[in-house]
């Protein structure tokens, strides 16, 4: 056990336990501040997988705008003078097994193949530079077609966000 | 001041009307009286660096060109061709920078002109945009030193001129106007459009110099000196659609449907006259036959339209007949080889010219506004026969308009005199050298004719009687906008301009400043060289100015005798040769015969194409309409009892199903997901089973 | 077969490598659809997707850095959380029209796509 694995450990635990809550806790709120928790412990796992600028892009993305909008959302929706933001689950138990049998089944490909894996690519350099000009050139495309989805997703969610009469 | 600083105030002087042109399209009506001055002043601040450089241009460095490249595309090597680099640039030359203090001189005082003049419009600061970009166009013309960049200013004084002729589009003859000048500008364009590709594809390069170079080398396009005719008469095509030469010339009066400013700065001074600046500056790869295909045209040209602004009643009308006219002269002199005299005549009928419609313009506003007191919506302000007397009224615009009618028509003492009179001896010299008689004749011809159509509108309007005696003393002089600019422009149709001697120009500054360049092209395809040409016309000058006196002569006391004494009745004349009358009323019949054979054409052939399309076309497919329908029932039967039964059954064990799977179908999200899920990993086991 | 597989994930746990990451992301994913499924409430879901995006991007990441993916698969996930904010800020504002026009947000009431 080195440095390495304790860091890992520490941010999978973060990472694990938050989600469990997000899942299960009744309370929205508190959902919503532990999926924060969610993101900042993915984006330690980047960094140890060398991932220097996804981590701080997950940081400003994930959890200075998704969430942010998510909390929006809470707060838009939900009764705030009956203080009703406790919510409800339904069959669960179907779900539990679905979702028992969908990580059993990834478990098993990981399992079977561990030991295949090859060795970690030892490259410690910033990754931002080499990003950018990979986004510039060999990805171009899909840069710009992300680009029009944006703007689509722009215009499409504040036409659908606007205020509408009633009918 | 070196050649750097030359070039780039040249430069400050294209862009800055570029500069107008966007403050005015996003700001200009936000401005205070909105922003006219603004673009007043730049054009002014223009002009006035304009001159800076042609001062400095002609005293410091006469003989050197100050030129500015910089590569634009830039294609490396292509496979089979070599490298190709397409170089952008602009050059001021002698005969650039005289071009651009002209398109500036006419442009600021047009400017002012307009300020006082299209008062009130509804678009009154988009127009003052339009002026502003079309000055730039213009200016990219004048100072490009490659045919890229000169075709990308000609194709943009193009549009410039279609907005502009379209301004009151509202009024339906006036948007026509602008399509037919668009359309028919076209059709020379893409002449040049070939001819320039000509020289693309032979040298590789659009560069005027490195063009010029390739061919003095020996090289010709495609190795062939018909190829090499043919592109001088190809580029030329583009001047006979801009310069509204024969047979395209039928544009121009049409254009006159736009404001009378814009008739003054575009179809008078400036762009109308792009066309002879391009000759000029492709003259030297002109071959012997080129030229003259270049001098017929001219005088043709020269010789229709003269004959047509007699007939003609419409004061802009005319004018615009006498420019074709004229422009008609300009080409008419470069195709002799007259050089020199050609753009001479350009830079003198520019300020006359200019001066004339402006003077036009001063009249028509005065007559609209009289009309507009009297409520009279019907009479033609334009009509030269609702006027007469108007010198009493309107004395600056009458004195400055006599001036410019007396420079047009050539007489001693004035611009136009000095310049036509080169004309006519360069028309003399190759008249004599290769014996072609026939264009000195028609040019001095064509001299006396302008001398009696200019007259006679300058009686009509402004002497004898005016037409109604009620509105006579509601018309007023301009504001001093309008006719300050008029001023200016008389005193610059003054001989003492261009030469100190009031006769010959050989001596002016003009002359020396803009010499003929050398012929680039094959000694035995060339024209008469430099030397031997200018000896003949030096030779021919004295004849020339005595028979040009005495043609203008004629021509004004005919005009005095028909129009003023009455001496000759020209209802008279008009009816005797009624068929010739209505000719030249007519225009020659050109619209119609263009009407006739392009519109007609194409309606011709689209009949023919209806034709073919309800005989054969429709014939083969009714043919194939049966065979199909007997088909049709043979299948139908086959259908109705086999396929029928089939989809049948087909449909009834769908409907078995679905009373089944309906069940699945909760309408909830969260369902639809489970299954979804839970088919993923049934399709995943089957897989991993596989 | 030498040692259990008990013994063997015993001892393959505290050398950290790429199976490592999968797993986290297996766990993220799996709790991912779980809320997708279960939760009532519209922004819930939402989590629940986010939480498998995230999963899916540890994935490639993972695989980037151990797999010879080089930066290709950071470039994927450049795109996936692009997509991710699109894809927020949209459904954001269904759930706003569906909040408007039901007075609810729970997705278990909102059935009129049966029929």
């Amino acid at each position: 056990m080195d440095t390495f694995d304790i860091v890992f450990y520490a941010f999978a635990a973060i990472t694990v336990l938050s989600a469990f809550v997000v899942v299960f806790s009744r309370n929205l709120m508190y959902a919503a501040c532990s999926l924060l928790f969610t993101f900042f412990g993915v984006a330690g796992l980047y960094v140890l997988l060398h991932a220097d600028f996804l981590a701080v892009t997950q940081i400003l993305i994930y959890v200075g705008g998704i969430l942010v909008l998510l909390l929006f959302g809470v707060m838009l929706t939900s009764k705030v003078i009956s203080v009703d933001i406790k919510t409800g689950t339904i069959h669960t138990v179907p779900a539990m097994i679905l979702a028992a049998i969908v990580f059993g089944s990834l478990a098993a490909v990981f399992y079977a193949t561990w030991s295949q894996v090859p060795e970690p690519v030892t490259t410690a350099t910033a990754t931002t530079r080499t990003l950018g000009e990979l986004l510039m050139t060999r990805f171009v495309l899909p840069f710009e077609v992300a680009s029009v989805i944006l703007l689509a997703a722009l215009i499409g969610a504040a036409f659908l966000a606007r205020r509408i009469r009633k009918p | 001041m070196s050649s750097e600083t030359l070039i780039h105030l040249s430069l400050a002087v294209l862009l800055l009307p570029l500069a107008g042109f966007v403050l005015m399209m996003f700001f200009g009506r936000k401005l205070p009286r909105q922003g006219d001055w603004l673009a007043t002043g730049i054009s002014t601040v223009a002009l006035l660096i304009s001159l800076v450089v042609l001062y400095q241009k002609l005293t410091v460095m006469p003989g050197q060109e100050a030129v500015l490249n910089f590569p634009w595309i830039n294609m490396h090597n292509l496979p089979g061709i070599g490298p190709i680099t397409i170089v952008l640039g602009v050059g001021l030359d002698n005969l650039a920078a005289i071009m651009m203090v002209v398109v500036m001189i006419i442009s600021a005082l047009v400017h002012w002109f307009s300020i006082g003049y299209m008062e009130g419009d509804v678009r009154y600061s988009r127009y003052f945009g339009y002026l502003g970009l079309f000055t730039f166009s213009m200016l990219t013309i004048v100072l490009s030193n490659n045919l890229f960049l000169l075709y990308a200013g000609w194709e943009l004084v193009g549009i410039c001129s279609y907005l502009l002729i379209g301004h009151w589009y509202e009024k339906k003859s006036a948007s026509n106007a602008g399509i037919k000048a668009f359309i028919t500008n076209r059709i020379g364009d893409f002449g040049f459009l070939l001819g320039m590709l000509i020289f693309f594809t032979t040298f590789h390069t659009f560069g005027l110099k490195e063009i010029f170079a390739g061919l003095q080398s020996g090289t010709l396009p495609y190795g062939s000196e018909g190829w090499m005719t043919a592109a001088g008469v190809l580029i030329f095509c583009g001047a006979v659609g801009k310069s509204a030469q024969f047979p395209l010339h039928v544009w121009l009066p049409d254009a006159m449907e736009g404001p009378t400013p814009v008739s003054a700065l575009i179809h008078a001074a400036t762009m109308v006259a792009a066309g002879v600046y391009l000759i000029a500056r492709t003259f030297p790869l002109m071959t012997a036959e080129a030229l003259l295909v270049i001098a017929y045209i001219g005088v043709i040209t020269a010789f229709i339209s003269a004959t047509i602004a007699i007939a003609q009643n419409d004061i802009k009308k005319v004018l615009a007949y006498s420019t074709i006219s004229q422009l008609g002269y300009m080409v008419m002199g470069l195709g002799v080889g007259a050089y020199t005299a050609g753009f001479f005549h350009l830079v003198t009928h520019a300020m006359f010219k200019a001066g004339l419609f402006l003077g036009s313009g001063s009249v028509i506003h005065a007559m609209h506004h009289a009309l507009h007191e009297q409520h009279d919506h019907h009479t033609d302000a334009q009509d030269i026969r609702n006027m007469g007397g108007l010198r009493e009224r309107m004395p600056v615009t009458f004195w400055t308009f006599l001036m410019f009618t007396l420079a047009i028509s050539g007489v001693p003492l004035t611009s136009g005199f000095l310049s036509k009179d080169e004309i006519l001896a360069g028309t003399l010299a190759f008249g004599g050298m290769t014996g072609h008689v026939v264009v000195p004749i028609v040019a001095f011809l064509v001299a006396g004719l302008t001398a009696f159509y200019m007259f006679r509108l300058v009686i009509l309007t402004f002497l004898g009687k005016h037409q109604d005696a009620a509105r006579f003393p509601m018309v007023h002089e301009t504001r001093w906008v309008m006719t300050v600019p008029l001023i200016i422009l008389a005193v610059l149709s003054f001989f003492a301009f261009y030469s100190v001697n009031p006769f010959n120009a050989s001596s002016g500054w003009i002359a020396h400043a803009v010499q003929r360049p050398e012929s680039v092209v094959p000694a035995s395809l060339a024209a008469a060289d430099r030397e031997t040409f200018g000896e003949a016309l030096h030779h021919e000058h004295g004849l020339a100015m005595v028979l040009s006196l005495l043609v203008a002569g004629i021509g004004i006391l005919v005009a005095f005798a028909t129009y003023y004494w009455k001496r000759i009745s020209a209802e008279d004349i008009a009816h005797r040769f009624a068929p010739v009358h209505r000719l030249l009323l007519n225009k020659w019949g050109f619209d119609d015969l263009y009407n006739a054979a392009v519109i007609g054409g194409t309606i011709a052939f689209s009949r023919m194409l209806r034709w073919f399309d309800n005989m054969i076309i429709d014939g083969a497919v009714n043919g194939t309409g049966w065979l199909t329908r007997g088909t049709s029932f043979v299948s139908g039967k086959f259908d109705t009892i086999v396929v029928d039964g089939l989809v049948n059954l087909i449909a009834y064990l769908s409907g078995f199903a679905g009373l089944v799977f309906r069940k699945f179908q909760t309408g909830k999200v969260q369902t639809y997901i489970f299954f979804a899920v839970g088919s993923m990993l049934v399709l995943y086991f089957v897989f991993r089973m596989v | 077969m030498d040692a259990s597989p008990i013994s063997e994930v015993l001892a393959w746990l505290p050398n950290v490598q790429l199976a490592h990451f999968l797993a986290i992301s297996a766990i993220l994913f799996a709790l991912g659809i779980f809320a997708i499924i279960t939760r009532r409430n519209a922004i819930l879901v939402l989590m629940g997707i986010e939480l498998i995006l995230n999963a899916a991007n540890l994935n490639f990441i993972a695989f980037s850095h151990y797999g010879g993916l080089n930066l290709d698969g950071q470039v994927a996930a450049v795109f996936v959380i692009v997509l991710a904010a699109g894809e927020a800020a949209i459904a954001l504002a269904i759930v706003l029209n569906i909040y408007h026009r039901f007075q609810t947000v729970n997705v278990d009431e909102v059935s009129s796509l049966k029929e």
